[in-house]
């Protein structure tokens, strides 16, 4: 149980970390750039090579790529919902998270499930 | 010209901090949980999770509209155009974020993992910026040729 409050912890102040940053920096595009910030694999990272040890972090980040893929389609497409239809900031991301979690696990499964 | 504006920080009320917070901490709960349940495999695509845009987009937008308010003008419109300009900038850092899983990947079972998580958040404000930068380059170019 304490592991997971940890991680909770840990992974609050490290995502807050990020968006503080980004809330500050200008112009927004830069800015933009730490909401894509590796703020879950931080959070995360230290706590995978403590606890299972070094080749199981390296099999994660591997797979993470795969995630960072998914997640410029899921920016891209957020970016040309809101410029082309007429949608509001958080139904444009959050309606698109399906879409993240279908490119991930898409190119994940054709690249064999590593 | 990049810069620092510190009146973000006021503009931020103490619950969009908590949204942001508890977003975070479950997303990072979120992916060690799939890890435990399925594997690194589904656990490593979690490590990508869009953690911080969904509320960054949602506060960009709010506070550019509430500014416009404020002068009497009508912000929806310019809400909307801040956070997409916020989730270009966002599909321009995954490149980052590869670049940062890369490293990762590559080095950590050779060597000090501090010192690999170090280089790996250093490669990914690099290759970030540098994919800014050239976006940039691009949009002064193309207006330069539109100009003559």
């Amino acid at each position: 149980m304490t592991e997971w409050i940890l991680r909770f912890l840990i992974g609050g102040i490290v995502v807050s970390l990020f968006a503080v940053i980004g809330d500050v920096l200008r112009p927004k595009s830069f800015a933009g750039l730490f909401s894509a910030a590796p703020s879950v694999a931080l959070a995360t990272v230290g706590l995978a090579i403590h606890k299972e040890g070094r080749p199981y972090a390296a099999h994660e980040a591997a797979c993470m790529m795969i995630g960072a893929v998914s997640f410029c389609v899921y920016a891209a497409a957020a970016s040309c919902l809101l410029r082309r239809a007429r949608t509001s900031a958080h139904v444009a991301a959050l309606s698109l998270l399906p879409v993240w979690l279908a490119v991930a696990l898409g190119v994940w499964a054709l690249a064999g499930r590593p | 010209m990049i810069g620092v504006n510190l009146s973000g920080l006021r503009s931020t009320r103490p619950h969009e901090y908590a949204i942001r917070f508890v977003f975070g901490g479950s997303a990072t709960v979120l992916a060690g949980f799939l890890a435990y349940k399925f594997g690194a495999g589904i656990g490593g695509l979690f490590l990508a999770f869009p953690a911080i845009f969904p509320a960054s987009a949602t506060l960009v937008s709010a506070h550019e509209r509430e500014r416009k308010h404020r002068v009497g003008l009508h912000g929806t419109e310019r809400g909307r155009s801040a956070a997409a300009i916020d989730a270009t900038g966002a599909a321009l850092g995954s490149m980052g974020l590869l670049a940062f899983a890369f490293v990762v990947w590559r080095m950590l079972p050779g060597h000090n993992p501090w010192l690999v998580i170090g280089s790996a958040t250093i490669v990914w404000i690099v290759v970030a910026f540098a994919f800014w930068k050239l976006r940039q380059l691009r949009h002064i170019a193309i207006r330069a040729w539109r100009r003559r």
